[in-house]
């Protein structure tokens, strides 16, 4: 990173004291407050640093619940009720906690779709992407475990559901299935066996999250950010330091965010649960219409799309295995769909589709809707398999503008200065 | 060619907007025939501004009291809950009273010489039904179980019947408007909805015809009529009569179920409030950090 010198300059003495040991404040710096970010980022570029919030904010909420939290199957269901009821602020705290995680996958969501309208999978950003969809996995697999402590019904019956998916690997060796969902159990049925050892991975994986993270923010850093115009920084005039450029404008998305969040938190606390969950779990009492937290739903329908349990299984498997290949699965030159006048259709088509199997994987499987349910699944994998690469190699994109730069400026337009600290730092420095 | 774009944006959006109101009206138009024993209700706790109505929730507690009780527990409220802030707030010597004078004892402790003993509840302890578990309740009620009240309202829901195209609209909507109170309408509905079956019904032994019940079998006899109502002081600010009983229960369990939700919303607008204006204060202070970079 030719264009990216460190400015960092300690202070005080301890200051240079550290820096000549470990050199913590210089990589901060670095990193964080003269890292040069495109000058063109518009508000979509803000999840990053909202999704970032969001960990630490589940992290530091769950910490407190689960000092009130009793993971046993007789007395988990009622410690929520008393952290409700009888805690100081317990009510707060676990509604910041339950509706976190939605507004955790919304977020998440929208920075997804974001990095596949901008192309921000494509070369050299294909290891960064990977990472992402990791952390995706992870985020899943911790809040279906969460999802599973109040121990209400839906808990109890999302749990027997999910992990009993499994079993449809005795179709292809005998019994293959069977000992795979026992060993999750724990037992032979869902029990407060699974619970405890669920309650225990659910405090785990959060802490692997935010290690992905760091490895995500490593790549990032790495290679830079991409941009609107899918052009990378190719001149000083194209960046502006992240301090205090991308910072304002993080928080300014942020707390935009934080209403939302505040709003459901405050005045919706349940709208996005089910209400079974707020009857105690009992396996003898099947809910009549067992459903995934909004954030599975599309997943959910797939599943419930395929006839046979084992390929509806792969399939949901596949729709976010899919996802690690699409930096190869895309052939077009140009990363930005903005530059994409066929692709760009077939994008919003499957913004779309997602949206329609959400609300699919809500409705019961009837038979309408398991036949919308198989369309959209079917152009859901064509979205990747075959629009994709076959849409890349037959488009012709719009021009692109020289630079970052020119795309904001306009053509011809002199490239001015780089902006503020990196001038007058580097000033300084000679 | 990208002038023309934002136009076509705005012009896609207020056509689906424009056909899914159109699919709404002629919904709409088409439920008014019917007899719906479950619709939404106006209360004074609803949506983002709604706070309980202590009057309405001592009434409620009176219900509880004179009909409900017989049969169902109230478990996870404490007898000290109904005198605190956001409650019914009665005073707290009719609620220690209360306590003392309640029929169902405190059992499962010892004295001090190791024999099992039931004492008098005290303001701590919760507001127990008659029966002392799941198996001797079902022994007396002909099989059927009575539910604990304490969470009923949030364990119950109105389904959205408003078809795909309008979906979306009506989740925003509710969403606008902060609608959570499907659980206590569904309580409204199911205390008004008891009817005689309809001809040709298959009733099971001792179960009773109610619109609101999913199958429409409830083992529970109809606890409120129009004949059989709970009658109430002069001074209780309502009327007896089943419409005014079954609001009332309902609101009073709404409350039971979400103890805290004056507070919650009476705090909600304080945070809202902050991160606005901290949200007005940032963009300013981002369009002044960026005002001479163009972007």
């Amino acid at each position: 990173m030719a264009l990216h010198a460190s400015t960092y300059e300690p202070k005080t003495r301890f200051g240079k004291w550290m820096d000549e040991r470990l050199p913590i404040g210089r990589l901060m710096h670095t990193q964080f407050v003269d890292f040069p970010t495109p000058r063109n980022l518009n508000y979509w570029w803000t999840f990053g640093g909202i999704l970032t919030f969001f960990l630490v904010a589940q992290i530091v909420t769950g910490v407190v619940l689960a000092m009130h939290y009793q993971p046993s199957a007789a007395e988990a269901f009622d410690s929520v009720e008393a952290i409700r009821r009888d805690v100081n602020y317990g009510w707060l705290m676990r509604n910041l906690h339950a509706v976190g995680a939605s507004m955790f996958f919304l977020a998440a969501y929208i920075h997804i779709f974001r990095g596949l309208y901008y192309g921000s999978y494509k070369s050299p950003r294909e290891v960064l992407w990977i990472i992402g969809v990791l952390i995706f996995l992870t985020m899943m697999a911790t809040a279906f475990m969460g999802y599973s402590l109040p121990w209400g019904q839906m808990s109890f019956w999302a749990v027997t559901v999910i992990t009993n998916l499994f079993s449809s690997l005795d179709s292809i060796y005998k019994g293959l299935g069977t000992a795979i969902v026992e060993w999750l159990w724990g037992g032979y049925a869902v029990s407060g066996v699974t619970l405890n050892r669920f309650y225990s991975l659910h405090y785990l994986l959060p802490f692997v999250i935010a290690g992905l993270v760091g490895l995500h923010l490593w790549a990032l850093h790495l290679v830079g950010q991409n941009s609107p115009t899918g052009l990378d920084i190719k001149t000083p005039a194209d960046a502006v330091p992240m301090h205090p450029y991308a910072t304002s404008k993080d928080a300014v998305g942020m707390f935009a965010f934080l209403i939302l969040f505040a709003w459901f938190v405050f005045f919706l606390p349940d709208y996005l649960g089910h209400p079974d969950n707020y009857t105690p779990a009992n396996p003898m009492v099947t809910p009549p219409h067992i459903v995934p937290e909004w954030y599975f739903l599309p997943y959910y329908a797939i599943l419930r799309a395929i006839p046979s349990k084992l390929f509806g299984v792969i399939a949901m498997f596949s729709s976010i295995a899919v996802l690690f290949f699409v930096p190869w699965l895309d052939t077009s030159r140009v990363r930005s769909t903005k530059y994409r006048p066929i692709y760009r259709w077939f994008f919003w088509l499957f913004v779309f589709t997602c949206l329609a199997l959400g609300y699919l994987g809500s409705k019961p499987p009837e038979e309408t809707y398991v036949f919308w349910a198989r369309i959209f699944t079917a152009y859901y994998f064509a979205h990747f398999l075959i629009v994709l690469p076959i849409v890349g190699l037959l488009e012709k994109p719009r021009p692109l503008p020289g630079s970052i730069t020119e795309a904001v400026l306009g053509k011809g337009a002199a490239a001015p200065p780089a902006p503020a600290r990196a001038t007058a730092a580097a000033k300084v420095k000679v | 060619m990208m002038r023309a774009e934002p136009a076509c944006r705005i012009a896609a959006v207020l056509l689906i907007g424009l056909v899914s109101l159109a699919g709404a009206a002629a919904v709409r138009a088409e439920d008014a025939g019917e007899e719906h024993a479950t619709a939404r209700q106006s209360w004074p706790f609803a949506g983002v501004r709604g706070q309980y109505d202590r009057a309405q929730l001592q009434r409620g507690f009176q219900i509880y009291q004179n009909v409900c009780s017989a049969c169902h527990g109230l478990k996870r409220i404490r007898f000290r809950n109904l005198a605190e802030p956001g409650g019914p707030e009665f005073p707290d010597a009719s609620v220690k009273a209360l306590a003392i004078g309640w029929p169902n004892k405190i059992s499962g402790e010892i004295d001090d010489q190791g024999n099992p003993i039931e004492r008098v509840p005290g303001l701590a302890d919760p507001i127990l039904g008659p029966y002392k578990n799941d198996k001797q309740a079902r022994a007396a009620q002909n099989g059927a179980l009575p539910p604990d009240l304490s969470l009923i309202v949030k364990a119950r829901s109105l389904e959205s019947t408003a078809p795909w195209y309008t979906h979306w609209f009506w989740m925003l909507v509710d969403i606008a408007r902060g609608y959570q109170e499907g659980g206590a309408d569904y309580v409204y509905g199911l205390m008004t909805g008891f009817r005689d079956p309809p001809a040709g019904a298959q009733m099971g032994d001792g179960m009773y015809y109610n619109l609101t019940f999913p199958g429409h079998q409830l083992a529970m006899p109809p606890p409120l009529s129009k004949d059989n109502f709970v009658e109430y002081q002069p001074d209780a600010g309502a009327k007896g009569s089943l419409d005014q009983n079954a609001r009332d229960i309902a609101a009073f369990l709404a409350w039971t179920s979400d103890p805290n939700l004056d507070a919650r919303k009476r705090i909600g607008w304080q945070v809202l409030f902050y991160l606005v204006v901290t949200t007005l204060i940032l963009y300013a202070a981002k369009r002044l950090i960026w005002s001479n970079v163009k972007h």
